[in-house]
This record gives structure tokens, C-alpha cells and sequence, in this order.
């Protein structure tokens, strides 16, 4: 097993948590570790509880761990919250003259956080560069790395800001050499020259690849910060961001910039994807692309708004009236999130159908340090007829009847005759009918001969650590990670994972033929009625003999899930 | 071109008599008169039977949803800026089940030109109170007559600072065709509220009840459109004489010059083929 340290640094909203993560983040990837960080926080801006944990290690990690090596607390309510989950050998640090810390049996480090910030920079706001400081001199982290991860953090801020906290960081670290060592140190690999992005982060690269030049979303946890990416782009990239009035608004826009030639997509979580539920059931039946992110939180109605689940699956392959193809994702890694951006702008534009990303507040926002994507493993294509020969089109009819179920879809202006493009039933020419036989063509066209072309380019299901395994999990979305570690971990018995990063249209072929022979099935989901479990009974006919299921909002750390694991084998 | 160049080949489906055919017949004649081709415009329309005008007219048309039309528009004008894009759509479809979409489109001030069929009913489904109704209208919903007092669109655009407010009568074929003319040249959000009879559903707002209120704004050579107050107060008359013409417009910067859009070219024209990702790739390193 790789060696590798847990650390977290717990506070309050509004205390800098943030920062203090990202900076400590840019510091270990500078000193040439690897890292996973994931975000815990409250739905408000100041106060409650919040965290933000890195794992550090010598070796690329994939996912968290429950108990923490190093747990540093900006306040005492929070030292006492944390105190619990700090490890066996580990320490809690936290400024124990600021008031009552219960810490149960945990080592307590008493550290003079706040004062220090206030005596170094006059105020305590820097409390938070503070602990940047000592969780790098307790871990090992070089004061440069912690210099260099603080300054990409506080890029273009002013000049005195940068300069308070730098000197505050730097007055932690030397004071933290009194500090005991957790016992490890981590020898730098080769993580240098990394990305340091997060999962919505991914996407809109992705996005921005496979050219996306609209975007329209209203905000929502956890899909916001796609948006955010994509407006910092903006400019470079020539992209138009337009925060809409409301979901419904976002992909109709979104379906109009589709229409008139361009490419488009909108994000939002669960309750947003309820209201556009109308617009890509529009999207089916008028064949007009639309690629949307469902970045999933705990629900119903408002659920958890910062927290994570996997309990949109059931809606993403359903949402919207009616029948008509579509194509569901559902990236593990941040890797797979830029590459499925991109294969579901694809796929989008070449079935003329709704390709919706599922994501979760867990992939979204965790960090880690990834190699530059390869922008040529998925080709970027385009599905529309080009501008120079849309010249020489005659009669053109929008849904003309093929054998592929594809009508090729022409750009207005670019072609000499009128495009009519229709949500009612319509026939080949776009215009509403009420004809019993051109309503069973067109349902065939859209639904059944489309759904042929598509079932040839579903992303094949991944097997890690299959042969002889007794045991086979079975995630999709963002537990890929996790899984895998899982497999690594349980030596007491042999187990082995299978990976969805497609569930609609589901790769019944690929998954049947991976696992009709396996000892023992298992699912591993974060919902409460276990939706994936249903499909592939639904779909292969499978027995799934156990189901590891979560939705306390909190992903799944390895340790939880190698616990459960053993309870059932 | 000529307005039957505009003809469409789909056969129509509203009742003989119908207000909607007086704006067909304006809607071709201002397409004609703005001397583009039928290639360069987009006709966006939601349900109802005011949403079916796109099938009758030879140009691009995206017949969405109901309620929808406003977004779909908008989303087709940001992405080519070259199209000429205007909505048909209802009452209902604008002002109920699309309103929230009707305020923030006159707010963001995308240069799209919205011509509203208000017969103050819900035709297609038979005769329902639309949110322009007047009260104390019987319907077989509300049997005991509208409680509602209807929403005044006109004075609704005015209030929220549309640069180009108009109203006008279906019949009145000629004066409508110049508004929309007018509304297209309009570099922003335009709105144009239309009365239109509705033979089968609206027995009171009749040809006759709007032909005898109906007077246009400019017979009285003072009225200035750009004068908010005139036109807030002019905007407010509806009963016994109803103002056509156009009420109100400002100069307020479109969405595509704020926004500098119109100094780029449409976002379709981009090669899309080999983005080059390492900016952001060392921007985010
Ligand atoms: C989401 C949705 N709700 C309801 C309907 C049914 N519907 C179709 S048209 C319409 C009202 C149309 O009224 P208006 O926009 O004034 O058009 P008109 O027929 O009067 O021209 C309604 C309620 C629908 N098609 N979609
Ligand atoms: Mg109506």
C-alpha cells in the first residue's frame, strides 16, 4: 500500500476554509505528492461546520479515507466536532486557549492559531494561512511548496493581502517544527507537472473541446461552479454564458442555440433537471441536440444542497413525457468527466437527441491532481451539414426518412430552403400532422431505428481486478474510485469491481457477458432504493446477490467500504 | 420579394374568420418588405393556435413549446446574430405559462421582435380565461365570470423600460405589417401586442368592440413614444378607447452590443474543429 497521510482542516463557513484547502492542495502537488480532496459543507455562508480533507500520498489515490492523520480546527466547537475522526496514531490541532475542547481520548496539539494571525497580520482573518502552515511543516510539506500554493491561491489579489498571508503561513511553519510528526514522510513521486482541477471543472474543459460555445444554467448546487468555469473562460474561448430565469429557460435557450447551428449545454442538480424534464422530452421529439448535467444531490424537493447522492439515475433515463432515445453518462473520475464531455457533445449532435451527463456533488467538487487530459482520445465531430455544401441542398425536408432514423440536420441560413422543426407530431417536412401511419413512422424513426446506431456506441462497462474475483462490485458514477481501492484492499478475500460510466442506453450485452459467470454480484450506490441494482436486474437478468447502499449525503470512504464489504462476504 | 413568396405550403387549421389570418397576411408582408430571404429569418412559436403561424409561412420556424418560445428565440439569436427573429405567440403562451420568460426577455434586451395574437382567450384548448381576459367574462371554468383583473401587457413592457412597446389590431393589416417593420429595425427586444378576434371563443372582444375603440397614438401629432410619463398613462387606457400605434421606445443597448457580441461573428461561424485547450490547461496547472 502506498504511504500516504490524511489531513483535514475543519471550521466554520466564511472562516477561509476554502482557500486554506486549495492553498495546501497547490503546496502538496508542488512538492511532488499526489493528492484526493473532497469538500464537506453547510448550505450557508457564515458559521455551522465545514471541512475540507486532502489525502496526500506517494501513489495516485482515488478517493477518501474516513480517519484523519492531521485535523486542524479554526475554533473550538469544531475541534470537538472533528475530534472523533481523527486516527489512531493522529493528532487534533486546535488553539485550545479560545475555549473548551472536548477531544475525548485524541491526541490534542494545542496551537496558538488566532493569536498568532493576530499578531503576525493584526487581525485574525489569516487564522486560515495559519493552519495552511502547520498541516505543511507537520506533513512535510517544504516551505516553498506552501509559498507557491498560497500565492496560486491569492493570484490577483492585492498585493498586501498576499503579503499577511504569506507571512503568516510562514510564521506557522517555523513555529510548527515544536509540533509532534505523525510518524510518516512522504517521498516525493512524480506528480509535478499535474492538473489540478475538480469534477465540474472537468466537464466544462470538456465542453469547452468538444465546442460548446452557449452555455445557460440558473444556479444550483453542486452544478454551479460548471457555469462559473465555463464565464471564466469565456473570454479566451469566445463563449456566450447567460444565467437564465429559470431552468426551463436555460435549455430552451439552450435547444434554440442547437437549433440555429451552434453548440450548447446547460447544468443544474435534480430539481432543476425536474423543471427542463419538458425541454428534453422537446429535445426527443423535435431532434434537436442538447447536452445537460445533472449534478445530483441528496433530494427529494431540496434535500441536502451541498451534499452528495446518486438517487437521479431513475430520472435521468425517464425525465421527460413520451418515448425517444437519449443518452445517459455517468463519469467515475475526473478523467472520464472531460472525455465523456466531449463523446456526449458527440453523440448529442449525431443522434439529435438529449445526452444528459450524471454527476454528483462528490465528483464535482473533489480535487485531485490528474494528467493533462489527451484532447485526441476522443475526437471532437461534428454532425451537421457544413456551410459549403449546404449551398447545393435542394427540398430539403428536416426529418426525411433514412435508414439510420438520422435525418441530416442542416443549419438556417446555411441552406437556400426553410427548416421546420415541430413539437407536435409532424410529418418528414416538419409540419404538424394528426396522420396515424406518419406517427408510427416517426416513432420508429426517433425511438426505434435511431436506438440501433446508438446501442453500437455505448462506452463499454470497465472490469478491475475481475478474473477469479468471488466478489464483484457494481457502481456507476463517481464510486469508480473507491471501488477500485476497495479491490485493492480486501486481502481476506478476492474481490473485483465493474464500472458503468454509461448507464442509458444501458450496455446489457457487455455487463451480461462480464459477469454471468461471477461467483457473487454486488452493487455499490449511493441512494436508498438502489436504482442501478433494479436496471441490471431489469436489463441482464442477473442475480444481485448484495447491495452496498449509502444516502447519508456522504460518499463512501474505502475504509467504509471494505467494512461493508467484510460484513457481507 | 413579394409577400406570396412568403407563402407557406402547409394548409391552415384556424376557423374562417380568425383575427390570426389579418396577421399572417402582415407578418408576409413585413417579411417581403424587409427584403431578406426567407433563408434569413426564424419564426419561434410556442402551442396555441397563434403558434401555428410558422407553418404558414415559407421560412425557418421552431414550433416549441407552450410558453417556451421566448428562451428558444433568444438561444437561436445568440448563436447566429445574422438571423432575423421574430416570435408569433398567444396570450396564454406569452403572458401566463411563458411570463417569467416575457419580463427577463425585455430585460436582457436580445434584438428579437414579439408579436403577441391576444385574443384574451385560450383558443386552442377551448375557451379558458388568459391572463388578458376582462373580468367578469364567463367561461365554462369560470362559470361565475373572471374575478381576475387582467394583466395590461402594454403598460406591463412599458413599466419594465422596453425599448420598443406596440400595439396593434389584426385588421388593420397595413398598420400592423409597419410595426413589425419597424419592430425588426428596432435593435433590441420589441414587442408587439396584437388584438385579434376570436371568432369562436371570444363573443365580447368582437371586430366590432375593438374597431370602435381602437385609435392610433400618432393622431395626435404632440405624442412623442420616447416620453416615458405619456407613455405609461397612454399605456394604462383600455375600455373605451384602446391606443394602438406604437406607445413607447427608448434607445437602451441591446444585450448583443452590451455584451459585444455584435462586433463578433456568430458563434456558429466558429471552426469547432481543434479547440486548443493548453490556455486553460495552463492556467488550471
Ligand atoms: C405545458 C402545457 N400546458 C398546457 C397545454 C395546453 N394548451 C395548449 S395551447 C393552450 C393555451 C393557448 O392559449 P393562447 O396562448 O392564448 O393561444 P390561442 O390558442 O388563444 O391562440 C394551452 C393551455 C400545453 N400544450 N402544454
Ligand atoms: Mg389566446
Amino acid at each position: 500500500m502506498a504511504r500516504e497521510l490524511t489531513v483535514r482542516i475543519a471550521g466554520e463557513a466564511g472562516q477561509g476554509i476554502q482557500s486554506a484547502g486549495e492553498a495546501l492542495c497547490r503546496a502538496v502537488r508542488h512538492a511532488g505528492l499526489h493528492l484526493f480532496a473532497h469538500k464537506d459543507y453547510m448550505s450557508r455562508i457564515r458559521g455551522g461546520d465545514n471541512y475540507f480533507q486532502v489525502r496526500i500520498a506517494e501513489q495516485p489515490v482515488q478517493c477518501p479515507r474516513e480517519q484523519c492523520d492531521i485535523i486542524i480546527a479554526l475554533n473550538p466547537n469544531s475541534a470537538s466536532a472533528h475530534a472523533a475522526s481523527v486516527g489512531e496514531d493522529g493528532m487534533l490541532i486546535a488553539d485550545a486557549s479560545e475555549g473548551s475542547i472536548e477531544a475525548g481520548g485524541t491526541r490534542l496539539v494545542d496551537f496558538p492559531l488566532r493569536k498568532t494571525a493576530e499578531s503576525v497580520t493584526g487581525s485574525t482573518r489569516a487564522a486560515n494561512s495559519i493552519a495552511a502552515g502547520v498541516i505543511c511543516r507537520v506533513s512535510g510539506v517544504p516551505e516553498g511548496s506552501l509559498e507557491h500554493g498560497l500565492r496560486a491561491v491569492f493570484a490577483g489579489r492585492n498585493e498586501e493581502l498576499v503579503d499577511k498571508n504569506l507571512r503568516a503561513a510562514r510564521t506557522a511553519y517555523k513555529m510548527a517544527s515544536s509540533c509532534p510528526s505523525p510518524g510518516i514522510s512522504l517521498e516525493k513521486s512524480d506528480a509535478g507537472s499535474r492538473l489540478l482541477i475538480d469534477g465540474n471543472q472537468a466537464l466544462a474543459l470538456g465542453a469547452i473541446r468538444a465546442g460548446c460555445t452557449f452555455y445557460s444554467a440558473y444556479p444550483m448546487t453542486p452544478s454551479t461552479s460548471i457555469m462559473n468555469t465555463m464565464a471564466h473562460f469565456a473570454q479566451r474561448y469566445g463563449l456566450v454564458v447567460e444565467q437564465a430565469e429559470d431552468e426551463i429557460a436555460a435549455i430552451n435557450m439552450v435547444l434554440g442555440a442547437w437549433f440555429a447551428g451552434a453548440r450548447a449545454m446547460t447544468a443544474s442538480s435534480g430539481a432543476g433537471i425536474a423543471l427542463m424534464s419538458e425541454g428534453i422530452s422537446l429535445a426527443g421529439m423535435t431532434e434537436t441536440p442538447v447536452v445537460v448535467v445533472d449534478a445530483q444531490r441528496p433530494a427529494p424537493a431540496t434535500g441536502f444542497p451541498t451534499r452528495t447522492e446518486q438517487a437521479d439515475l431513475n430520472m435521468a433515463i425517464h425525465s421527460g413525457h413520451g418515448e425517444f432515445v437519449r443518452a445517459v453518462y455517468a463519469p467515475g473520475c475526473i478523467e472520464q468527466a472531460f472525455a465523456l464531455a466531449v463523446k456526449a457533445f458527440n453523440m448529442a449532435d449525431k443522434y439529435q437527441m438529449p445526452a444528459i451527463i450524471l454527476t454528483d456533488q462528490f465528483l464535482a467538487d473533489s480535487i485531485r491532481d490528474t494528467a493533462v487530459p489527451d484532447v485526441d482520445a476522443v475526437q471532437v465531430e461534428r454532425h451537421v451539414i457544413d456551410k459549403e455544401p449546404s449551398g447545393d441542398i435542394k427540398d430539403y425536408k428536416r426529418y426525411t426518412i433514412t435508414e439510420s432514423g438520422i435525418s441530416p440536420r442542416a443549419v438556417p441560413s446555411w441552406i437556400h430552403d426553410a427548416i421546420y422543426a415541430d413539437s407536435d407530431e409532424h410529418t418528414e417536412e416538419g409540419h404538424i400532422t394528426e396522420d396515424a401511419a406518419v406517427r408510427t413512422q416517426m416513432v420508429g424513426k426517433r425511438l426505434t431505428t435511431k436506438l440501433i446506431g446508438l446501442s453500437g456506441e455505448i462506452e463499454e462497462p470497465e472490469a478491475y481486478n475481475l478474473d477469479g474475483a468471488d466478489l464483484v462490485l457494481v457502481g456507476f458514477g463517481s464510486t469508480r474510485g473507491v471501488m477500485r481501492e476497495a479491490c485493492d484492499r480486501v486481502l481476506d478475500a478476492s474481490v473485483g469491481s465493474v464500472h458503468l460510466s454509461q448507464v442509458w442506453p444501458f450496455p446489457s450485452t457487455a455487463l451480461y457477458e462480464m459477469l454471468e459467470h461471477a461467483p457473487k454480484i454486488m452493487t455499490v450506490e449511493n441512494n436508498a432504493t438502489g436504482q442501478l441494482e433494479d436496471l441490471i436486474t431489469w436489463k441482464t437478468r442477473l442475480y444481485v446477490a448484495g447491495a452496498i447502499r449509502k444516502f447519508d449525503g456522504r460518499p463512501f470512504t474505502v475504509d467504509e467500504l471494505m467494512r461493508r464489504i467484510r460484513e457481507k462476504v | 420579394m413579394e409577400p406570396v413568396e412568403f407563402k407557406g405550403s402547409d394548409p391552415i387549421a384556424w376557423c374562417p374568420g380568425c383575427g390570426n389570418f389579418g396577421i399572417l397576411n402582415a407578418v408576409k408582408r413585413a417579411l417581403a418588405h424587409l427584403g431578406r430571404e426567407p433563408r434569413d429569418y426564424l419564426l419561434v412559436s410556442g402551442i396555441g393556435q397563434a403558434a401555428k403561424l410558422p407553418h404558414y409561412v415559407k421560412c425557418n420556424c421552431f414550433n416549441g413549446l407552450h410558453g417556451r418560445a421566448l428562451p428558444v428565440a433568444q438561444g437561436a439569436k445568440l448563436a447566429n446574430r445574422d438571423l432575423t427573429v421574430l416570435v408569433t405567440t398567444g396570450d396564454g403562451d406569452c403572458y401566463g405559462e411563458g411570463g417569467n420568460h416575457f419580463i427577463h426577455a425585455v430585460r436582457r434586451n436580445v434584438d428579437i421582435t414579439v408579436i403577441v395574437h391576444d385574443n384574451q382567450i385560450y383558443g386552442l384548448t377551448k375557451g379558458q380565461a388568459s391572463p388578458t381576459t376582462d373580468s367578469g367574462f364567463e367561461t365554462k371554468v369560470q362559470t361565475a365570470g373572471v374575478t381576475l383583473e387582467p394583466l395590461n401587457p402594454v403598460l406591463l413592457a412599458v413599466a419594465l423600460g422596453c425599448g420598443f412597446v406596440a400595439r396593434s389590431f389584426s385588421k388593420d393589416i397595413e398598420g400592423l405589417s409597419e410595426l413589425i417593420v419597424e419592430g425588426v429595425r428596432h435593435p433590441g427586444f420589441s414587442l408587439i401586442d396584437v388584438l385579434q378576434p376570436c371568432v369562436s371563443f371570444n363573443r365580447k372582444n368582437t371586430y366590432e368592440w375593438y374597431g370602435e375603440r381602437v385609435y392610433r397614438v400618432d393622431e395626435d401629432s404632440e405624442y412623442d413614444p420616447y416620453e416615458r410619463t405619456a407613455a405609461l398613462s397612454a399605456a394604462g387606457q383600455w375600455g373605451d378607447r384602446i391606443p394602438t400605434g406604437i406607445i413607447y421606445r427608448n434607445d437602451s443597448k441591446p444585450y448583443e452590443q452590451q455584451t459585444g457580441l455584435s462586433h463578433r461573428e456568430p458563434l456558429i461561424e466558429r471552426s469547432i474543429r481543434n479547440i486548443d485547450m493548453e490556455p486553460a490547461f495552463t492556467e488550471l496547472s
